[in-house]
């Protein structure tokens, strides 16, 4: 086997593939054939580094420099200058935006400075296309320890001792649920990973599936052989097509290797997985409509109890795990329990993905150990809230959480503290605000989503959350009234308490979490008639400081229906009647002479 | 590929790929040991290649983790090349001139394994950074 004096990682995740990392793969392999130093330097595509907002990224090793933003054009440059001469290149360096000075290593960068690396140990590290890779940083040790030295019950119990919880959002005990599944008697007993992730701004399972899809199939193994199931199920979402392409090719090469199949690695152990491709119904990320889903039924949730470990995939006892949960498993079996537990609070142990997006510098994914504060991984990891404006809110948990103000930012993040802020864990996506978001719309906008996913098994939730709709409708439309807030807490507590399943019964957590910490925002729509933050269209006018106009005529050239008169060199007036508040005329004077309010 | 039947034969396979991944691993590590080979035009021209080459396959040949072989750029020590910096975390920087493999090994062999220095070799000290 060749060995390469110089490893160049290039990110290959959905995100910096769309900014053409793989020709920056096929850029890099030309220069360095042409240097004649192909068979000196190895180019390795990878799974996600997490630092989306700066890619694409390439990281070189042995040097540990991290490049930032990097163009297929700039392979030239990178062969020539690091890889001949081993000079860095400074100017893909990334730049501290506080002093303004370039960081090399990723390790010295703020971004990864307080994450703790287990769920996305080997993304960005390794070729996820190559079990070579996946075996060389202890792959399959796990699986191999679990069936040569431990018994079922050892298995379990070694989950139930680390304290994982369910990564998907509830918090479910890992280990009880494998217990649970191992005391039921059956023919047959089946492993399904949850891999529908449907909360908007979350993708840590797609990145685990796309940058370390071994991970999953080996703790998928290893449930296996801890409650004695010899079938897995992957429930994907078709959405996620890399994901997908590169789970198939895990598969294929731990059937190869016989890692997966019957007897693996000499044992009496059999066990296989296959695919089942979800069509985006946001329903199917809740289990027991996902397993309707698998057996081809409609995605609706099922009565529980009988919980799937006694009663799950086609009647059978059933392990169900969401992606980063399983991404967990085999690091606390290769080293212990204790260790993992030592990570994270009282009653959250380990790391816990998230997904930062929104108005924040550093979108991204970032693994943080549990009890960390939001103040810390927005201001820290995030790098703050973008263009300097101010925060107001973050949005954690997706259409089933709530959004956290200011005053919360303090707050050390595990389970039981986000639920008790009217937000929850949920997937992980957070989602950063600032002062030019108007939380009466945010609202809307989570339960404009929960309407059209709502599967309408239930009828506090398909027509409770259309009425909630409506009423955050009429108050964005400044006709609400103040028996329409009464009306939204009566309801949102009803469909809270008369749902079947968590899509239902965390639907109105939007709504209450921003009427409980951000209540001055709808007194303002309704008492008002105002929207604070300038967004909700029929409560903001535009009007024309006539001290202020030079009467360049520029806005009444771009208004799309030409509702501003005035003549040359005078001010310009708007005719509000005529207005559609599309804002062009705002943004295109150029001396600010339009105000918004 | 032929089926792994054993436990045995996945752990003989790790270590086969072991070399694979280990530069990385080793890379993001904050108390590897650093030989930086000056590897401009000049470098190259006496020789830094081998230099580079031999500092890899001794490394190799004592199982030595924790160390990575970096190239850098001119240190401007031209009269002296091939020259090879070490770098152990806590210390600082210790400078070695005309380097050629024999030398290299010589580096390996005495002062990574047996922390004795080359005094003959030695061409520049630097000051601890840590």
């Amino acid at each position: 086997m060749n060995r390469y004096r110089m490893h160049l990682m290039v990110c290959g995740g959905t995100g910096c593939r769309s900014s053409h990392s793989v020709q920056i793969v096929e850029a890099l392999n030309q220069e360095l054939k042409r240097a004649g130093m192909d068979q000196e330097v190895q180019v390795v595509t990878t799974g996600c580094f997490g630092f989306c907002e700066k890619g694409p990224i390439v990281k070189v090793y042995p040097d540990n420099v991290f490049y930032i933003e990097v163009k297929p054009t700039d392979a030239a440059e990178l062969v020539a200058e690091h890889v001949v001469k081993g000079r860095t290149v400074q100017r893909l360096v990334y730049k501290d935006p506080a002093g303004g000075q370039r960081i090399a290593a990723s390790t010295d960068m703020p971004f990864y400075g307080q994450q703790i690396r287990i769920a996305l140990r080997n993304c960005g590290l390794i070729d996820p296309e190559s079990i070579d890779e996946y075996i060389s940083v202890d792959g399959y040790q796990a699986l191999g320890k679990a069936l040569s030295s431990m018994t079922q019950q050892q298995v379990v119990d070694a989950l139930k001792k680390s304290g994982l919880r369910g990564r998907g959002g509830a918090g479910f005990p890992t280990g009880l649920k494998w217990q649970a599944a191992l005391k039921t008697r059956s023919d047959k007993k089946y492993v399904v990973c949850n891999a529908d992730e449907g909360d908007p701004g979350a993708f840590m399972d797609r990145s685990v599936l796309e940058g370390d899809p071994h991970s999953v199939v080996e703790a998928m193994a290893i449930a296996g052989y801890a409650i004695g199931a010899d079938e897995g199920v992957v429930y994907v979402r078709a959405e996620y097509p890399l994901a997908v392409k590169r789970l198939k090719i895990a598969i294929a090469q731990a059937e190869e290797y016989g890692l997966l199949g019957a007897g693996i690695l000499g044992t009496a152990f059999s066990f296989r997985i296959r695919l089942s491709l979800g069509a985006g119904a946001f329903v199917c990320g809740e289990e027991t409509a996902l397993l309707n889903s698998v057996e081809g039924g409609r995605g609706e949730p099922r009565m529980k109890p009988p919980f799937p470990a006694e009663k799950g995939l086609f009647g059978k006892p059933t392990v169900i795990n969401n992606v980063e949960t399983f991404a967990n498993v085999c690091p606390i079996l290769l080293n212990g329990p204790e260790w993992f537990a030592s990570i994270g609070t009282e009653k959250s142990k380990g790391t816990k993905v998230f997904a930062l997006s929104g108005k924040i510098n550093n979108v991204g994914l970032a693994e943080v150990p549990m009890g960390i504060t939001l103040r810390e991984i927005i201001e820290n990891i995030g790098g703050g809230v973008r263009n300097g404006r101010a925060f107001k809110a973050v949005q954690t948990g997706g259409p089933s959480g709530g959004c956290i103000p200011k005053s919360m930012l303090d707050l050390p993040i595990d389970y039981e503290s986000l639920a008790a802020a009217g937000a929850m864990m949920g997937s992980g996506g957070m989602i950063v605000m600032d002062d030019t978001d108007c939380m009466v719309n945010i609202a809307k906008y989570y339960l404009d989503f929960t309407v059209d996913e709502s599967c309408g098994k239930c009828t506090p939730c398909r027509v409770g959350n259309k009425r909630l709709f409506e009423i955050l409708q009429r108050i964005t439309d400044g006709k609400g009234t103040m028996k329409d807030l009464e009306d939204l807490e009566t309801l949102g507590g009803t469909i809270r308490d008369c749902s079947l399943c968590q899509l239902g019964q965390t639907a109105p957590n939007p709504v209450l979490s921003t009427l409980k910490h951000f209540r001055d925002e709808y007194l303002a729509h309704v008492v008002e008639k105002r929207c604070p933050s300038g967004v909700c269209q029929n409560l903001i006018h535009y009007r024309v400081v006539a001290e202020k106009c030079i009467g360049c005529t520029v806005c009444a050239r771009n208004c799309p229906v030409s509702c501003i008169a005035g003549e040359r060199k005078s001010p310009h007036v708007i005719d509000e009647d005529k207005c559609i508040k599309c804002g062009v005329c705002f943004t295109k004077c150029p001396v600010d002479a339009i105000v918004k309010e | 590929m032929a089926k792994l039947k054993s436990l045995e034969e996945l752990a003989k396979l790790r270590e086969d790929m072991r070399t694979r991944t280990e530069m990385r691993v080793t890379g993001t590590n904050p108390d590897r040991v650093v030989l930086s080979v000056g590897m401009a035009t000049c470098g190259i021209a006496a020789g830094a290649r081998d230099t580079m080459k031999a500092l890899a396959e001794e490394l190799a040949a004592h199982g030595i983790e924790n160390v990575s072989v970096v190239a850098t750029g001119c240190l401007g020590y031209c009269y002296a090349e091939p020259v090879v910096e070490v770098r152990f975390p806590d210390k600082g920087p210790i400078l070695y001139g005309d380097v050629d493999a024999k030398r290299a090994k010589e580096i390996v062999d005495q002062h990574l394994v047996k922390g004795i220095l080359l005094d003959h070799a030695i061409i520049g000290k630097g000051a601890g950074r840590r």
